[in-house]
């Protein structure tokens, strides 16, 4: 018996065994952990955004048209199915089908980026700046910007992550399990948009 | 006895099925902003919407159902809990526009 397993009697079996105790890989655990952790970054954004909201009389609604943060919508959900499919064909051990998904999401990714800038420089160009716009308090554009630039991040940061680990993947120095780690990554972006869209965008539409 | 095949079929069915009533959940939110009711009332909708769409991402494209139900739990209370105490300064954003009676 080493030392090692000496001064390890008496403790839990999962830490001797070295099971871990979720019975998850490391990397996954780690993304869990960021998913969680990232989870209250955006709920303290969300929820110090709603606390202005709620507390400031002429808070503009700006957005006359739904259509385009419904295809920005659709695109990512989308995406979030493709990413799906890219982790099953690799867990089937499809290369080439879950390297072709993976670059499909990434593809999905772009165009949302795309279109949130394009909405960006038109609401600029209407005169919407961090702390000024024409139609009320100026605390509208510091947290658009804020929550939706986060989001936005956390986008192009996917993008670039399922460029990459799609390569090294397909390279050989990647597995499934990178691939579904970072397709899990992936969908959390997706699900805090469905919580960005009704508050930021539906709750501020022009009626 | 099914077939590897047929198991993958069926997940991939699966979640088919989920993306489809994430779409039709995302549409119900887009038609509860053009409803004529109170800022409140809608606020409270989109959120019970959202909150579904959340569970279904959760449960089924980030396989969280399919993890051992200690992590779920372990996981799923510490986030609800810090959530959950992110609410307690809203009676004082009631206070900025009406001026009490919460915060006298």
């Amino acid at each position: 018996m080493s030392q090692a397993d000496l001064t390890m009697v008496g403790h839990a079996p999962g830490l001797t065994t070295g099971i871990p105790p979720y019975s998850m890989t490391a990397k996954k655990m780690a993304i869990w952990l960021f998913i969680i952790a990232d989870t209250a970054t955006f709920a303290g954004c969300l929820v110090a955004y709603g606390f202005i909201r709620n507390g400031t009389v002429n808070w503009p609604r700006p957005f006359h048209s739904i259509t385009n943060v419904a295809l920005m919508t659709f695109i990512l959900l989308t995406s979030s199915l493709t990413m799906l499919l890219a982790v099953r064909a690799a867990k089937a051990g499809d290369k080439g089908t879950a390297f072709l998904w993976t670059m499909i999401t990434a593809v999905g990714g772009l165009i949302f980026a795309l279109l949130h800038i394009r909405e960006w420089l038109a609401l600029i160009d209407e005169g919407m700046t961090m702390f000024h716009n024409p139609w009320g308090t100026g605390l509208f554009g510091a947290s658009f910007f804020s929550i939706t630039g986060l989001h936005l991040l956390h986008v192009t940061g996917g993008v670039v992550a399922l460029i990459a680990v799609g390569a090294r993947y397909k390279g050989g120095r990647y597995n499934a399990d990178d691939l579904e780690v970072t397709g899990l990554y992936w969908h959390f972006v997706d699900l805090v948009w469905m919580f960005v869209v009704p508050f930021v965008y539906l709750l501020n539409l022009t009626h | 006895m099914s077939t590897a095949g047929e198991h993958k079929n069926g997940a991939m069915g699966r979640d088919l099925v989920v993306y489809l009533c994430l779409l039709a959940l995302a549409a119900i939110q887009f038609v509860i902003a053009y409803q004529n009711i109170s800022g409140t009332q809608m606020f409270v909708r989109m959120l019970i919407v959202a909150l579904v769409e959340a569970g279904l991402a959760l449960l089924f494209f980030m396989h969280l159902w399919s993890e051992k139900p200690v992590f779920m739990w372990s996981a799923g209370i510490f986030t609800v809990f810090v959530l959950l105490t992110l609410q307690y300064g809203w009676t004082d954003s009631f206070r900025l526009v009406n001026g009490a009676p919460w915060a006298r």
